[in-house]
């Protein structure tokens, strides 16, 4: 590895807070021209805040910006995309309704005559970045008839137009296949040719290893350290983020499994799965493993009642049940935690009780009337059961830190007394302290006699957990996998849909 | 997790410290404010029959900010009402000519608002449109066929018996009206504060895919928020009409922005989510009040409607710019 | 911009549009005489006009239920100040209506913008308010053509190339709209705010600028239309253009402009527009009463976000082979 002689843009005693929280306390940073460097931490660490300070959109409290060496500001993303600062977010930043080419240069489309946008230029330029990138894409298409990989080239291409220095890739993988992350890595190392220096923040171990030249790690707001990648291993970096040595543990367990609780045969969906079938019993963790779009989450809906099959029987304790809408399912003992638990989980706006009770409030009324005793007779039992830490059970939810909200999600679930509860992506997104909290959790359910279905992209997760996992693979179960079947291999090769070697 | 259990209470605050602090409490100061500055401007405010007849100026209207609390609540909006008062008093003076009685003519009115209602609610609900574009849509819409069916002309001629909706007092000064009105809010009180019907219009107004996976039937409770401020404006419309005694198509033009008004005023937030039925009482007299103590001072009506729209504005504009104002001392 | 599914909005409407001139021709052969659509399109004006303004604001998901009250306001104005002073040149009556109406605006998009109040409840408060301020300057008397300069009437009456003034502001306006929209940054920053507002933020766009700048224009344009409108009829009265609000949206609604931002094109809203002005002006010549107009606007509303709905409703992914090969 060559040394770089001055990093592009250095960050140095940065702090930001916001009203009650200091999210950065004078962290450092530091990019180099031609390198990769890896943003590690937990969530929380403070990662985002500071690609939204490189980008503009927030201004720091304290401490400088130098570019080049010399101290800069960006109040603006305006003046931040001017200094050759650009960024692949996560989350997709494109206009669905704008063509590909306003998608690139919007913000600083060519000029033509008399000031105006130059539509033909504009779609040259763009087609030009796009070869250089090796997209395959018409420029005067509209975004919306594009596809989620071609949607990420777009947005790659768009950074690329501001004639970038730094390019900051938040979690650029995260819902890429397999195929499109090895073309990623060949776009990365293109950029690094060029001069670029690039930013990378993964939660993936492996990827980080695979790509970055340099390691930046934050923990709670705060720099731990920072140095080149080639000279630290994957247990270090995971000491320096948790500030402790972990390994990722899962719980012991010892499976007893009862009676065949869910029976499924033959659900279809006109175009998002087709043949799913299986049974399964009491104390029982089933994994759901595919790669993201497999059409998971799209048939667990289905289960749940919020969309409806076009064909499929649900047998529950051996009865069939008919379940169209989430109302039934719940009646019918199947509970549904989702992935996006902002939008879909917790009631902000209502009191903690409140919200423990809303799916059970046929328990804790007569005749439609609520009973003020009982609501919160039965969220005290259940947020105590689950630990909750809070002031008082008539707080708004919002208040809570994001762990104890999901424990009131949680216990909102526990107080329908499910018999099957669906687990969609449980640990995505949380740091290592809190998956193993949620994991444990899993095993206790178990043990009570739930059965578990667990939704998760995540191999270790899904083999530490499951006793029995279901692949799929564009909308159909592909395998079905227990004990000495059960090993990353084959579960990548059936997800993926590779031959036997 | 510790063994001894870690005890959370289940209130912090007691109800009548946070019932001191709430935007009700401040509206009730304006209220007596309201109420001083009236009696101290003209010496006829304070008359049993003058204030009687000042309540006339806001029950209707409150009949209907009632459901329209619920329904912006629950983050949708009704902005039509006016327009099915118009319909709903259309068809019970049609209904009239071909010999209807009183209780016919009621039932049509209460049964228009209910379709009107259901209208709306289908519209927005079944086939998912917004429903400021939908009510904006049926405001023309329903005014449109008073319009077609009356022209310039008028409906008259209602029974004798008729008149006691609008017109009738249950015990000296104590009008049918003002009885409704507070039966109506005790029982909308009910519905949103007591029952799980209210609770589910406070989940879906605060998250609404959070109420659908909860198991709440989203769509089915929006349904019955539109037919019931349907209902209620039908239930406006025989008042109103009783009242009048006799039908215009352009009856009640422009109620839905005293309506919203009032429910804003009440503090029901215009995004959805929190509010309450007592705020929206208090409210309900504050505006009536106002208008009544213009009156007296012969304020014309438009010249009041600058201030029910700044009242509209001012409400949701002072609390921001107070807060912006802390935010930027501190 | 937005090609596919605005063209073929935009043919269907103006297959309707054709259609509705044909179905009177048959009953009316002298509707489609060059001389009587000359005198439809004049008739749409103020509303083809208005309805770009409006379009602006719908784009970046807001709605400005005060333009026919701005219209009102500012008509009251300029003819209150050309009567008090009728040597004021004629030139400075229509700026000056640009800039009352643009100041009127302005108010909308400060709330909007600074207050981040709902722009529903900010114009629906605006409307009233500008209502009751025409009443406190006229104190409720009418200005009638005898108070007004010939020159104040004269302008938007004149016929310039064949065609009055009024539609020559109209046409002005057509052609600076579809520049501003799709050639300029301000345009292209409309439908980024109002199709993800998210994403602009991240673009460098202000979503509250936008937004100020959608209303500012649409109040401009209501103000320019005010002096228009006053200046045609003769006459300025507190409740001249009463509800003309709700047919400005209705032609946006129609011209397939989504309430919810981001997506619309001009052609869209000038289309829209025309729709309505020759229903309404059809209705007479075929012997329906004007009095159906209103519900004829409310029920095109319906129909035209019913339809948008249909058209724009998201279909689940497609997941399955099969199901992609018979798409």
């Amino acid at each position: 590895m060559e040394q770089s002689p001055d990093p592009v843009i250095s960050l140095s005693s940065i702090t930001k807070t916001f009203p009650g929280v200091k999210a950065l306390s004078e962290v450092q940073l530091d990019l180099y021209p031609g390198q990769v460097t890896a943003l590690v931490g937990e969530n929380g660490a403070g990662k985002s805040t500071i690609v939204k300070i490189l980008t503009g959109i927030y201004q720091p409290n304290g401490g400088a910006i130098l570019v080049d060496g010399q101290e800069i500001q960006f109040p603006t993303a305006h003046h931040a995309s001017d200094a050759g600062i650009t960024a692949i977010h996560q989350e997709t930043v494109l206009f669905d309704e704008l063509s590909v080419a306003e998608n690139i240069f919007i913000g600083h489309t060519p000029r033509g005559r008399f000031g105006l946008l130059d539509t033909a230029e504009m779609n040259r330029q763009a087609q030009s970045l796009l070869d250089g990138i090796g997209a395959q894409i018409d420029p005067t298409v509209r975004l919306r008839d594009l596809g989620i990989a071609n949607k990420h080239l777009v947005a790659i291409a768009r950074a690329l137009s501001i004639d970038a220095r730094v390019v900051i890739m938040d979690e650029p993988t995260a819902a890429l296949s397999h195929k499109e992350i090895a073309e990623l890595y060949e776009l990365v190392e293109k950029l690094k040719a060029q001069g670029k220096a690039i930013l990378f923040i993964s939660h993936k171990f492996d990827e980080i290893f695979r790509i970055a030249d340099r390691y930046t790690v934050f923990r709670d707001g705060q720099f731990v350290a920072d140095g080149l990648i080639s000279e630290v291993g994957e247990a270090d970096l995971v000491q320096m983020m948790v500030g402790r040595s972990v390994e990722q543990i899962f719980p012991e367990r010892k499976p007893t499994v009862g009676n065949e609780v869910l029976k499924i045969e033959d659900y279809a969906h006109p175009t998002e799965f087709e043949d799913i079938g299986f049974s399964l019993k009491r104390g029982e963790i089933l994994g759901f493993y595919g790669l993201v779009g497999a059409g998971r989450s799209e048939f667990m809906q289905a289960l749940f009642g919020i969309t409806r099959p076009s064909s499929g029987t649900c047998r529950i304790d051996g009865e069939e049940k008919t379940i169209r809408s989430p109302a039934d399912a719940i009646a019918n003992g199947i509970v549904y935690v989702p992935e996006d638990r902002g939008k879909q989980g917790a009631v902000i706006g209502l009191p903690i009780f409140q919200n423990v009770t809303l799916p059970s409030l046929g328990k804790t009324s007569r005749n439609g009337f609520i009973r003020m005793a009982k609501e919160y007779g039965l969220a005290r039992e259940y947020t105590s059961r689950l630990d909750l830490r809070a002031a008082s059970l008539d707080q708004d939810v919002g208040t809570l830190s994001g762990g104890n909200q999901q424990k009131v999600v949680i216990a909102k679930w526990l107080a329908t007394q499910p018999k099957v509860i669906i687990l969609d992506e449980p640990t995505k997104g949380i740091d290592i302290g809190s998956k193993a909290a949620v994991h444990e959790f899993m095993s206790e359910l178990a043990a009570q006699g739930l059965a578990v279905i667990m939704v998760s992209s995540e191999i270790p997760e899904v083999l530490g957990m499951s006793d029995r996992v279901i692949v799929m693979r564009e909308g159909r179960m592909v395998a079905e996998l227990e004990g000495e079947d059960l090993t990353p291999e084959t579960l990548v090769r059936n997800a993926a849909g590779i031959e036997k070697a | 997790m510790s063994l001894a259990e870690r005890h959370i209470p289940d209130r912090l605050t007691n109800p009548l410290q946070r019932a001191l602090k709430s935007w009700e409490a401040l509206l009730l100061v304006v209220a007596v404010t309201v109420f001083i500055i009236n009696s101290l401007s003209s010496p006829y405010f304070l008359d049993a029959w003058n204030l009687s007849d000042a309540t006339f100026n806001f029950t209707e209207k409150a009949m209907i900010a009632f459901a329209m609390a619920l329904l912006i609540i629950s983050g949708e909006i009704d902005l039509s009402v006016a327009s099915i008062i118009a319909l709903a008093s259309t068809a019970m003076g049609a209904a009239v000519q071909f010999g209807a009685g009183t209780t016919e003519i009621v039932l049509i009115g209460l049964l228009v608002g209910l379709i009107c209602g259901a209208f709306n609610g289908g519209l927005v609900t079944v086939l998912g449109l917004p429903s400021i574009v939908v009510t904006i849509g049926t405001m023309s819409l329903f005014r449109g066929i008073s319009y077609i069916v009356l022209g310039d002309q008028a409906y008259g001629g209602y029974p004798r018996s008729f008149a006691f909706f609008g017109q009738g007092y249950v015990w000296w000064v104590i009008s049918f009206e003002i009885v409704l009105f507070f039966v109506l809010a005790a029982a909308f009180w009910v519905l949103l504060h007591k029952t799980n019907f209210g609770r589910s219009v406070y989940a879906i107004g605060n998250n609404p895919t959070a109420a659908l996976f909860s198991g709440i039937r989203v769509q089915r409770v929006k349904f019955i928020l539109f037919m019931l401020t349907g209902l209620m404006a039908g239930v406006a419309a025989v008042c109103l009409t009783s009242r009048l005694g006799s039908t215009r198509p352009s009856i009640a033009v422009g109620w839905e922005l005293e309506v919203v008004t009032m429910v804003v005023l009440g503090g029901i937030n215009i995004l959805g989510g929190s509010g309450s039925i007592p705020g929206v009482v208090i409210a309900a007299f504050v505006m009536g009040m106002v208008t009544f103590g213009f009156g007296l001072l012969n304020v014309p009506g438009i010249v009041m409607s600058i201030f029910i729209g700044l009242l509209l504005i001012g409400v949701i504009a002072l609390p921001r710019l107070w807060s912006m104002f802390i935010a930027r001392r501190g | 911009m937005v090609k596919q599914l605005t063209s073929a909005r935009e043919t269907i409407l103006f297959a309707a549009i054709l259609a509705i001139l044909v179905l009177v021709t048959t009953r009316f052969p002298g509707f489609i005489a060059p001389g009587n659509l000359i005198d439809v399109f004049n008739d749409t004006s103020p509303l083809i006009i208005l309805a770009l303004g409006q379009m602006a604001v719908i784009l970046t998901r807001c709605i400005d239920l005060s333009v026919a009250a701005n219209l009102a306001l500012t008509g009251m104005i300029v003819a209150t100040l050309n009567s008090v002073n009728p040597d004021l040149p004629i030139v400075f009556i229509p700026i000056l209506a640009v800039l009352i109406g643009a100041a009127l605006g302005a108010i909308n998009g400060i709330l909007v913008w600074k207050l981040e109040i709902p722009p529903i409840v900010v114009t629906l408060g605006t409307m009233t308010i500008f209502r009751g301020i025409i009443f406190v300057i006229s104190d409720g008397n009418w200005i009638n053509a005898h108070e007004m300069s010939p020159a104040f009437t004269a302008l938007p009456r004149a016929i310039f190339l064949g065609l009055p003034v009024l539609s020559w502001f109209a046409i002005v306006i057509m052609v600076a709209s579809y520049v501003v929209i799709t050639r300029t940054p301000l345009g292209r920053a409309f439908f980024a705010v109002g199709g993800n507002p998210h994403a602009a933020v991240y673009t460098g766009i202000s979503i509250g600028k936008t937004q100020f700048a959608a209303f500012v224009l649409s109040g401009a344009l209501a103000g320019l239309t005010g002096y228009l409108w006053v200046a045609r009829y003769a006459v300025a009265y507190v409740d001249i253009a009463g509800g003309f609000e709700l047919e400005v949206v209705a032609a946006c609604v129609i011209g397939g402009i989504s309430i919810a931002g981001g997506v619309g094109s001009v052609g869209g809203a000038i289309l829209g527009a025309i729709f309505l002005g020759i229903v309404k002006n059809a209705l007479p010549v075929v012997n329906i009463s004007p009095f159906w107009q209103l519900a004829i606007s409310g029920s095109a509303i319906i129909i035209a976000v019913a339809f948008n709905a249909q058209s724009s409703r998201t279909k689940g992914r497609v997941i399955l082979k099969k199901a992609e090969h018979a798409t």
